[in-house]
């Protein structure tokens, strides 16, 4: 006879770390959202520097095309743990500290910035070439060709771009805690993984499954909405 | 003065690759279009058509040469200075490049904005716009809906929206169906006739010159090798491109095969004769025939009304002693071209 199984409820030290739940939410949230934006823009300066300069291109550049991209494929592979731990030198220079969540959301933001660019490349190069020409045949300058031409044209599939990056944003913050950044990732790791709590754990994950599902849905509702499909 | 001249332009491509040579795509071209002409510039993929069009709104710029347009000599102009240029110059284009993120009265607009024309200004210029092409209604249809010749007439509502004198069609209705196609050509008419408008057209369908152009220039290799009035040159090509060219539209000599189908069902010896000059009847040169006793048959070719000039290539089979014929053709020589085939 072997001795009885015994079930145990399953233990766990949620109920008194609620508070923390909500505060590491924030965080995430706040980590994520001063990434996007500014990777955003760095991201879509690069990524239309990237397409402009192209041979074809409204400006193009052989020069700053070739170092662009050198640049670009330089970080991009990087894992990202790892460009953390190599920009804590130039975060410290650029925000003032190395650590926690502004060294973090530098860290995010040029990761970020590299990524996108890549997306904003993409996207712009699938606008016909013949509407740019229709656009210099009515002799619409350069710049006024990348507000009203290209981004405009491109914006669809651009918002399911940005998206996209949200959803790597978010996964890159998790890993936050390394360099004593805060947020649901670094929750998850502390308090759920650590303490052997699968149950604050999953809560984390939860959290941020909910959070990426209201920002794929109202990304793909806009990006209908501009594509008219 | 006319309001385009070129005056030997080429334009060179460098090299797409390390191994390739660069294209002289255009290749020493004069050229003059006067005030009001509508002119075809002809010629096959890669001859040069589209580049030469583009050289004259300066989408690409000449690698020597001068292009004047409306006395102002573009070659050398600053991108800025060239903006400007472009903005007095319409284009329109075989897919037409419409903005898909814009309404009809979004894209007529546009050039409005970029010439800085004012809100009220604008608004009015664009309805009289898509009433001049008969889209007023359509004006908040996103261009994703429109038919081609539709989305055509948009274009060409935007290419006109600044008042422009010189207007660029880029083989404007290549992508179009044979009775949208007309539906376009009978609106590009009445923008030369009503508003005055110069056209220069470029295509490779001799169906869209014969039905609107003046005057036709036909390009080979980067060069123009004929050029003229549009009559006079589907009635009598003379470089072998243009021949080819003319003969998709207009019936000239049988070819080989056809010419031995030909001779197998018609006896006697085979004449073309060519109708070009209005004073002489074909009547006058059948009783020439009748009156010395030859039997003929029409068994080929065609009659063309050219801008409401009358031309035919027509060819007969003659039947009759061959003394007679001889002397039926010696009289008819005085009056037209006739050739006899081998």
């Amino acid at each position: 006879m072997s001795a009885p199984t015994v079930v145990r409820a399953v233990d766990t030290n949620l109920g008194e770390l609620w508070p923390l739940v909500w505060q590491s939410t924030y965080e995430t949230l706040y980590i994520v959202a001063i990434a996007l934006v500014l990777g955003g823009i760095i991201g879509m300066a690069l990524g239309m520097s990237l397409y402009v300069t192209r041979p074809a291109g409204l400006v193009p550049s052989r020069t700053v095309n070739v170092i662009l991209n050198v640049l670009v494929n330089f970080f991009r592979p990087i894992p990202f743990v790892i460009l953390i731990a190599a920009l804590q030198p130039l975060a410290r220079v650029v925000v003032g500290i190395g650590i926690g969540n502004r060294a973090i959301i530098f860290a995010i933001t040029l990761a970020a910035a590299f990524g996108i660019s890549r997306i904003v490349e993409q996207n712009l190069v699938t606008v016909e070439p013949g509407v740019i020409e229709a656009a210099r045949a009515m002799g619409a300058s350069r710049t006024r060709i990348i507000r009203t031409v290209l981004i405009p044209e491109a914006l669809g599939p651009l918002i399911l771009g940005y998206t996209f990056a949200f959803v790597a944003i978010i996964d890159m913050s998790a890993i936050a805690g390394v360099i004593g950044g805060g947020g649901l990732g670094n929750f998850a790791l502390q308090y759920g993984y650590r303490q052997f709590d699968t149950v604050v754990t999953w809560t984390a994950v939860l959290i941020i499954v909910a959070i990426v599902q209201v920002v794929q849905f109202a990304g793909n509702r806009l990006a209908r909405r501009v594509l008219r499909r | 003065m006319p309001l385009v001249e070129l005056r030997d332009v080429t334009k060179v491509f460098p090299a797409a690759s390390r191994h390739g040579s660069p294209v002289r795509a255009i290749d020493g071209v004069d050229l003059d279009v006067e005030a009001g002409d509508v002119y075809g510039i002809v010629g096959y993929s890669g001859a040069g058509k589209s580049t030469l069009i583009r050289l004259v709104n300066a989408l690409e710029t000449a690698t020597s040469g001068s292009i004047r347009v409306d006395g102002t000599e573009i070659t050398g102009l600053s991108e800025r200075r060239l903006q400007h240029v472009r903005r007095g110059i319409g284009m329109i284009f075989q897919q037409f490049n419409l903005l898909r993120s814009r309404t009809v009265y979004g894209n007529v607009i546009y050039p409005l904005q970029v010439a800085g024309v004012g809100k009220d200004e604008a608004h009015a210029r664009v309805a009289e716009l898509l009433q001049f092409v008969g889209l007023a209604e359509k004006a908040h249809t996103y261009t994703d809906q429109l038919s081609g010749g539709q989305k055509q007439r948009v274009g060409i509502a935007r290419a006109l929206a600044t008042s422009p004198k010189l207007l660029l069609a880029d083989e404007s209705t290549s992508a179009l169906d044979p009775e949208t196609t007309q539906e376009v050509l009978a609106l590009l008419r009445r923008v030369n006739e009503e508003l005055g408008i110069t056209i220069m057209v470029i295509t490779h369908e001799m169906e869209v010159v014969k039905s609107i152009a003046d005057k036709v220039a036909v390009m080979e290799g980067g060069r123009i090798v004929e050029r003229g009035a549009v009559f006079d040159v589907f009635s009598d090509p003379q470089a072998q491109v243009t021949r080819r060219f003319v003969s998709t539209i207009v019936d000239d000599l049988p070819d080989d095969e056809a010419l031995a189908r030909l001779r197998a069902r018609h006896p006697g010896r085979f004449v073309r004769l060519a109708f070009r000059d209005p004073a002489v009847r074909q009547a006058d040169v059948y009783a020439e025939l009748v009156r010395r006793g030859v039997v003929f048959e029409l068994v080929h070719g065609g009659i063309e009304d050219i801008g409401g000039r009358t031309f035919g290539n027509l060819t007969l089979a003659l039947d009759g002693a061959d003394a007679d014929v001889d002397d039926a053709l010696t009289a008819i020589r005085s009056r037209i071209d006739a050739r006899e085939l081998a």
